[in-house]
C-alpha cells in the first residue's frame, strides 16, 4: 500500500490517479509545446551570434549590445565588458529569462507542464517527494523582484530601440516600417507584462497595510492590480512579440526579405 | 422531463471500499446533492453524506464529482449529458470516515495554529475605526465558507501525506494573509507563515483558486502577496537595508506561541 499521496492509508481507496473526464491534459501539453518552442528558438538565436541588426532595427535578444564583437552600429561603445568574445546576447538575454523563469504565472505553467507537479488540478503527480520552493534551486524564485527590477532597465533600452526605429536605414528621422511597428508593439507589450507583475504590485503598494495613509500608492496599487488580472495574457502576448520582432530582424539582416516601409 | 442518470458512488470506509453503480432519477433543475439524497431515500439508506444548507454557503457537501473537487449542492445536473456516467467520491486528501464523509480535522488543527487577530492593547472593542480601503482587500477572504476544497486540491498535501505536518494549505495561508493585511493587527505574521505554515511549499499552481466555490482569488490576492511580504522580510537584503532608513518603522511584534 502506498504511504503517501491519494492512496495513503486512511484515505478512500479509489485506485485511479484521477477520475477527471475532461481533457485536462490539453493545457499542459500546449504549454509544454509553446514554451519548449520558445526555448529552442531563443537558444538558437542567442547562440547564433549573427543576423541581429539591420539599421535601425536590433533584435531584442541582442539589445543592449555590450561587447566589441557587436555588428557596427548595434553596440554601445566603451562598455566595461567590451572584451567579451562570445555571443553578446549571452550578456543580457539571461535577464528576461530570469524574469520569466521566476514569474508567478510561468511558475504555474512550467510546474504543471514540465514538472507535472501537478499536471492539472486533482490529477496525481508522479513524484514521491515534494519540497516546494524551500530549497535550492527553486528557493531563488522568491527573489523574483530582482529579475523584475533588471527587466525594467531592459525595457527602457528596448523602448529606446523602438524610438530610434523611427529613423530610416540611413539614420534620418521620419521613417516607419514593419520593423518599427514590431519593435514598438514589443516594447509596449513588455511594459504591460512587467507592470502587471505580482512583484510590481507588491512594490507599488501591496506591502503597505494602511492604504488610507498612502493615497498615491493606493492608486498605483489599484492600477497595477487591474493589470495584474491579465498578467497571464501579457506573459503570452509579450512572448509572441519577442519572437516576432526578433524573427523580422533576422529575416531583414539575413537578406531574406526587404523592409516593408509605411513612410 | 426526468431521466435515469448513471451514477458511480464510492462506498466504503477507511478499511476499504469501491465505486458502486446506480441508476437514479433526475429532474429538471436538480443538483448532484439532490440525486445523492434521492439515492439515499430510494436505494441506499445507509449512504453517508455530509450536507447542511444546500445553498453553497455552509461548505459541508464538499466531494469530488467526475474527479473535480466541487460542492455537490452547487453542481448542476444540467452540466452533464444524460448518457454521462457521473462519479462521486469523497475528498481524496482527507481520511475517509464512511462513503462520502471525510475527516477534515486536519484543517481545524491548522486553524488553531494561526495566531489570533491582535488589535493594539489600548484599543477597546467597539473603538475599532478603519477606512474602507484599508479593509476591503481582506474582506474578499472573509467570503470563505471553509469547504476545504482548496486544501483538498492542493497537491502539496493531496499527493504528499507527509507534508501535512508542515504545510497548512491555501485556506490558512489566506487566513494569515488576511490578518497580515489587517490595518489594526499588531502581529508580524511573516515568520510563522514560513516556519509553521509552510508557505514555501506553495508553488503557485493555482488549483486552490480554480476550485474555490466563492471565487476568491486565493493565489493572486492572498498567497502571492503573502509570499512577497515574506520575501520582503526573509529574502530581500536590499529591502531590509532600506527599512533601516524608513521613517515609519514596522513595529509589529512576533506572534505568541502557536496553540497546537
Amino acid at each position: 500500500m502506498a504511504t503517501t499521496g491519494i492512496e495513503a492509508p486512511g484515505r478512500a481507496q479509489i485506485g485511479a490517479k484521477t477520475l477527471r473526464t475532461d481533457r485536462w491534459w490539453i493545457t499542459p501539453l500546449v504549454t509544454f509545446i509553446a514554451l519548449s518552442g520558445f526555448l529552442v528558438y531563443s537558444t538558437w538565436r542567442v547562440l547564433s551570434n549573427q543576423y541581429y541588426f539591420y539599421e535601425p532595427y536590433i533584435s531584442v535578444y541582442y539589445s543592449p549590445c555590450l561587447s566589441n564583437t557587436c555588428v557596427p552600429g548595434s553596440g554601445f561603445a566603451n562598455t566595461p565588458i567590451s572584451w567579451w568574445s562570445l555571443s553578446p546576447a549571452l550578456l543580457t538575454a539571461w535577464i528576461p529569462l530570469a524574469f520569466r523563469f521566476t514569474c508567478y504565472y510561468y511558475r504555474k505553467s512550467y510546474y504543471r507542464a514540465f514538472w507535472m507537479s501537478p499536471p492539472a488540478c486533482a490529477v496525481a503527480e508522479p513524484h514521491g517527494k515534494y519540497t516546494g520552493e524551500r530549497r535550492l534551486p527553486l528557493i531563488f524564485n522568491n527573489v523574483h523582484r530582482y529579475a523584475f527590477y533588471l527587466g525594467l532597465l531592459l525595457n527602457v533600452v528596448l523602448t529606446w530601440d523602438a524610438i530610434i526605429a523611427f529613423r530610416n536605414h540611413d539614420g534620418q528621422w521620419g521613417h516607419m516600417g514593419l520593423g518599427t511597428l514590431l519593435l514598438v508593439a514589443n516594447a509596449a507589450c513588455l511594459w504591460m507584462y512587467s507592470l502587471s507583475c505580482h512583484s510590481c504590485r507588491n512594490a507599488v503598494g501591496g506591502r503597505i497595510t494602511h492604504f488610507s495613509k498612502h493615497p498615491v500608492r493606493y492608486q498605483m496599487w489599484t492600477f497595477v492590480s487591474k493589470l495584474n488580472k491579465k498578467h497571464m495574457q501579457w506573459a503570452w502576448i509579450s512572448l509572441g512579440t519577442v519572437v516576432l520582432a526578433d524573427f523580422y530582424v533576422y529575416l531583414l539582416a539575413s537578406g531574406r526579405v526587404t523592409d516593408i516601409t509605411f513612410f | 422531463m426526468g431521466y435515469l442518470a448513471k451514477f458511480r458512488v464510492w462506498r466504503g470506509d477507511n478499511e476499504g471500499g469501491g465505486l458502486q453503480d446506480y441508476a437514479v432519477e433526475v429532474n429538471e433543475g436538480e443538483v448532484v446533492l439532490d440525486i445523492v439524497h434521492r439515492l439515499q431515500a430510494t436505494q441506499t439508506p445507509d449512504l453517508a453524506v455530509r450536507w447542511n444548507c444546500k445553498a453553497g454557503k455552509c461548505g459541508s457537501c464538499s466531494a469530488e464529482v467526475n474527479g473535480r473537487p466541487r460542492l455537490m449542492c452547487m453542481t448542476r445536473m444540467s452540466t452533464f449529458t444524460e448518457d454521462e456516467v457521473i462519479t462521486v467520491t469523497p475528498m481524496r486528501t482527507f481520511p475517509v470516515i464512511r462513503d462520502l464523509v471525510t475527516d477534515v480535522s486536519y484543517n481545524y488543527e491548522k486553524a488553531r495554529m494561526v495566531p489570533s487577530f491582535a488589535p493594539p492593547a489600548d484599543l477597546e472593542p467597539g473603538d475599532y475605526r478603519m477606512a474602507q480601503i484599508d479593509v476591503e482587500r481582506s474582506q474578499e477572504f472573509r467570503k470563505c465558507i471553509e469547504c476545504f476544497l482548496c486544501n483538498n486540491t492542493c497537491h502539496a498535501v493531496r499527493d504528499h501525506e507527509e507534508n501535512k505536518t508542515s504545510f497548512s494549505g491555501p485556506r490558512f495561508l489566506m487566513r494569515i494573509a488576511e490578518l497580515d493585511m489587517h490595518p489594526l493587527d499588531t502581529v508580524d505574521r511573516r515568520q510563522v507563515a514560513v516556519e509553521e505554515h509552510g508557505i514555501g511549499y506553495c508553488n503557485i499552481t493555482k488549483c486552490c483558486t480554480d476550485v474555490c466555490p466563492e471565487h476568491i482569488a486565493i493565489t493572486d490576492n492572498a498567497i502571492i502577496p503573502l509570499k512577497e511580504r515574506v520575501a520582503d522580510k526573509k529574502y530581500d537584503p536590499l529591502f531590509s537595508i532600506a527599512s533601516l532608513f524608513r521613517r515609519n518603522k514596522d513595529d509589529r511584534t512576533a506572534p505568541p506561541a502557536a496553540k497546537v
